[in-house]
């Protein structure tokens, strides 16, 4: 054990190294495969083909205002749904009655598949953003009122009762007590619906044909321009890694004053 | 709380939305919503037992055939590279980029090689929802407790007893997350890649009905893929309370030592 | 008969070294209760873990009747300090102590009846279906000793099994395991930072140094064989030997402090 140690170089073990290894390595496979003529050419070209494609996409205006309609359906539905949320959990956590009044509808809207209002928002907004919009709203609007909901059960009674005990006002009660506890499920959340969002835009704008790079990656499907439409996909995964790592960045940073970042709830 | 107010609490704002519906709609004359008795009149029509026989069950079928299968693969890989720490770091980035694919995209290029039969249409669910329950499982396999580990290792529990009954069970409740997020995922690419290219299915149907403008009978079609999204959640959870009883009860006793 | 001759554990990482344990050197006789006491922190875990084969020491040997420890030997059972997570909470009280015998290749009607005489033996007849997490603390370690007591150990190593339960439930248990050690005739190593329960329990007490790790010095005690939690520990003899054993502790802390 410890002579092979010595062999090799420590920084040989390191998960950075081993993951950019990784990475090459799924790079140099995808440019081989074509090469050596494992899979067609057609149907899967080769690194290099897929980063010209990029390279030329990136020189074109379209590929940046495509960017830019993915990323404003993406902000803005995630915006109202975060805050439609919140204000919903609230208003719902906070008053027994009305809890219990809606969990069972809660439980049967929820689970209903987001893609099954597309011919409704194809209907209702043509291929207009708003079409995405709609989507990205009602996908994103469940996972942040769920995480809300959860964080407002998780008040602890004592300190409500403190407050209670103080006469706080209900607003007082909201603003120091639930707030506060309710803050890390509310940022799980919108991390959470910050994923969802993104694959709602480039779903809706691919099947319905609203503006954005879904849009892009079903027009080049259909004019068989495939390495561009490999690099339009790298692009929307490249996408979703950073708003993934943005929004756990974000929300350690956020959190940092909290005990702890608790663990999510599995929903 | 006695059993009939739950029961009047669970069902009224149902009741009230229901009626609110059918009231509102009674009078509309509105192309896009129709009265909500029109709603359910297309419903039993166009949801006979031939026609459920015919879209429903092709549609459950790729659905169940998928799913199946991308559990499997997710578990297995799952497992073998949750042991291996070096593999783990030199995979873990292309995996995270993977599952950062929006699943949607896959069915362009999985149309490629696979063409628009069955055969498209399991692949894509595998590839879609693989992810979350590969990297999940991952993850489960890396957290299984360190004494955990000695324990079954010091009374000699090797090779499949430790595989399937320690280290299994112990990243059950990360499995089971993954489970979760990739049936709604699989749910979502069985209507979409029946949305791009099918002979038949629910997604086919809705889409059908959506661009011939039979609006009653495409908002039956929404209905009814939101009956299911809510029956399979359910049967979910069910299987999910029955295999991971016992991590419920040592949370539940967790919580209860503070 | 354990043997333990010039073991020393230096941990690597990077470029640090830490020296966990020196040069230890002793043996216990079998049928013997040996009490290992140090300070805390003087590697008492580490020197435990390389005993039961969970970890391989730099230099010096351990033996167990003769034959070299590399990995987890055969006859050797032990008992965690964290129950809660050595037990698996995943399986019942009786599939908990069972698995290791299944892993043994003992036949069924044996396991049944391994099963229940080492239940019966700790007192817990009749939690055989609860799950670990159900049960207390100082239960769910007498759970523990049974899968240790079941398993048919020549050697039963000890961790500090009673440090994280309360007083009288500490002194039940310290009982327990003298009245298993006596029935069953095995030889018993148990490590504990508790100078009283190492006197109370041990035939012989052996005293670690502060780490790097040596032995300090090794006491006999000479105290009747038949002991209990009121009159042994009233004994003058009984204090004259814990004052001694502090003695020599407080001298181990003191060499560390220069």
């Amino acid at each position: 054990m410890t002579s092979v140690r010595r062999g090799n170089p420590a920084w040989l073990g390191h998960p950075a190294f081993l993951g950019s290894a990784g990475l090459a390595g799924l790079l140099l496979l995808i440019e081989l495969l074509p090469r050596l003529g494992v899979v067609d050419e057609q149907y899967l070209p080769p690194t290099s083909a897929i980063l010209a494609a990029l390279a030329d996409e990136a020189g074109t205006g379209q590929f940046w205002i495509s960017l830019k309609d993915t990323l404003v359906a993406w902000g803005w539905g995630l915006f109202i749904a975060v805050a439609a949320g919140v204000l919903a959990g609230i208003l719902i956590g906070s008053v027994p009655v009305l809890r219990e009044l809606t969990a069972s509808t809660i439980e049967f809207l929820r689970p209903i598949p987001s893609v099954a209002l597309i011919p409704l928002a194809v209907l209702l907004f043509g291929t207009e953003i708003g079409s995405t919009l709609l989507l990205v709203c009602y996908a994103a609007f469940w996972q942040v009122l769920v995480q809300v909901l959860y964080g407002v059960a998780d008040v602890d009674p004592v300190a409500y009762e403190t407050a209670r005990s103080y006469r706080f006002s209900g607003w007082a009660r909201i603003r120091y007590v639930l707030w506060p506890t309710a803050l890390p499920y509310v940022f799980t959340g919108v991390r959470l619906a910050a994923s969802v969002a993104l694959i709602l835009a480039i779903t809706a704008e691919l099947v319905i044909g609203s503006p954005g790079l879904g849009k892009d990656i079903a027009i080049a499907q259909a004019s068989q321009a495939v390495p561009t439409m490999y690099a339009l996909i790298v692009v929307t995964g490249v996408l979703g890694v950073l708003i993934n790592l943005l929004a756990r960045t974000g929300e350690r940073r956020l959190l940092a004053w909290h005990q702890s970042v608790r663990g999510e709830v599995a929903v | 709380m006695t059993v009939a107010r739950r029961l009047l609490f669970a069902a009224a704002l149902p009741v009230v939305l229901f009626v609110g519906w059918w009231v509102l709609s009674a009078d509309s004359e509105s192309f896009y919503s129709p009265p909500l008795s029109e709603i359910l009149t297309a419903f039993g029509n166009t949801w006979t037992l031939a026609a459920i026989k015919a879209e429903v069950v092709p549609s459950l079928l790729r659905l169940f055939a998928g799913y199946l299968l991308a559990s499997i693969a997710g578990v297995g890989l799952g497992l073998a590279i949750g042991l291996n720490r070096r593999l783990r770091a030199t995979l873990e980035p292309v995996l995270e980029f993977f599952r950062a694919i929006p699943p949607p995209v896959l069915v362009p290029v999985i149309m490629l090689f696979a063409g628009i039969g069955d055969g498209m249409k399991v692949i894509v669910i595998v590839f879609g929802c693989v992810w979350p329950i590969l990297l999940n499982t991952v993850e489960g396999v890396r957290a299984v407790d360190s004494v955990v580990l000695e324990t079954a290792r010091s009374y000699r529990v090797t090779g499949t007893a430790r595989l399937t009954k320690v280290i299994l069970p112990s990243a059950g409740p990360q499995i089971v997350t993954g489970l979760r997020q990739a049936l709604s995922i699989a749910i979502i690419l069985m209507v979409i890649s029946e949305m791009f290219a099918a002979s038949n299915g629910l997604g086919f149907t809705i889409v059908q009905f959506q661009r011939s403008f039979a609006i009653p009978e495409m908002w039956s079609g929404i209905i009814l893929l939101g009956l299911l999204g809510f029956a399979l959640s359910l049967l979910f959870r069910l299987a999910e309370k029955r295999v991971l009883r016992w991590y419920e009860g040592l949370r539940e006793a967790q919580r209860r030592a503070g | 008969m354990l043997e333990v001759k010039g073991l020393k554990k230096v941990y690597r990482s990077g470029s640090r070294e830490v020296e966990a344990l020196r040069d230890l050197t002793f043996t216990v006789d079998n049928g013997d209760l040996v009490c290992l006491v140090g300070p805390s922190g003087c590697g008492k875990t580490t020197l435990l873990r390389c005993i039961s084969g969970l970890l391989e020491p730099t230099s010096g040997d351990v033996k167990v009747n003769g034959k070299a420890v590399a990995g987890p030997p055969p006859g050797m059972a032990v008992v965690f300090q964290e129950y809660g997570r050595s037990l698996f909470p995943w399986m019942s009280v009786r599939d908990n102590v069972e698995l290791p015998l299944k892993q043994k290749k003992v036949s069924k009607p044996r396991r049944a009846e391994l099963v229940e005489e080492a239940l019966d033996a700790v007192g817990l007849t009749g939690t055989e279906t609860a799950y670990p997490w159900q049960l207390s603390g100082g239960m769910q370690q007498r759970v523990a000793i049974a899968r240790a007591v079941a398993y048919e150990p020549e050697t039963l190593l000890m961790d500090e099994p009673f440090a994280a339960v309360d007083a009288q439930t500490r002194a039940d248990l310290e009982d327990l395991v003298r009245k298993l050690w006596q029935r069953l005739k095995v030889t018993v190593l148990f490590v504990t930072h508790d100078i009283d329960e190492a006197v109370y329990l041990g035939r012989r007490v052996v005293m670690l140094s502060s780490s790097p790790t040596v032995v300090q010095d090794e006491l006999v005690i000479d105290l009747p064989a038949e002991r209990d939690q009121l009159h042994t520990r009233a004994d003058p003899r009984f204090i004259e030997l814990r004052t001694r054993v502090y003695e020599q502790i407080q001298l181990a802390k003191k060499a560390a402090a220069k």
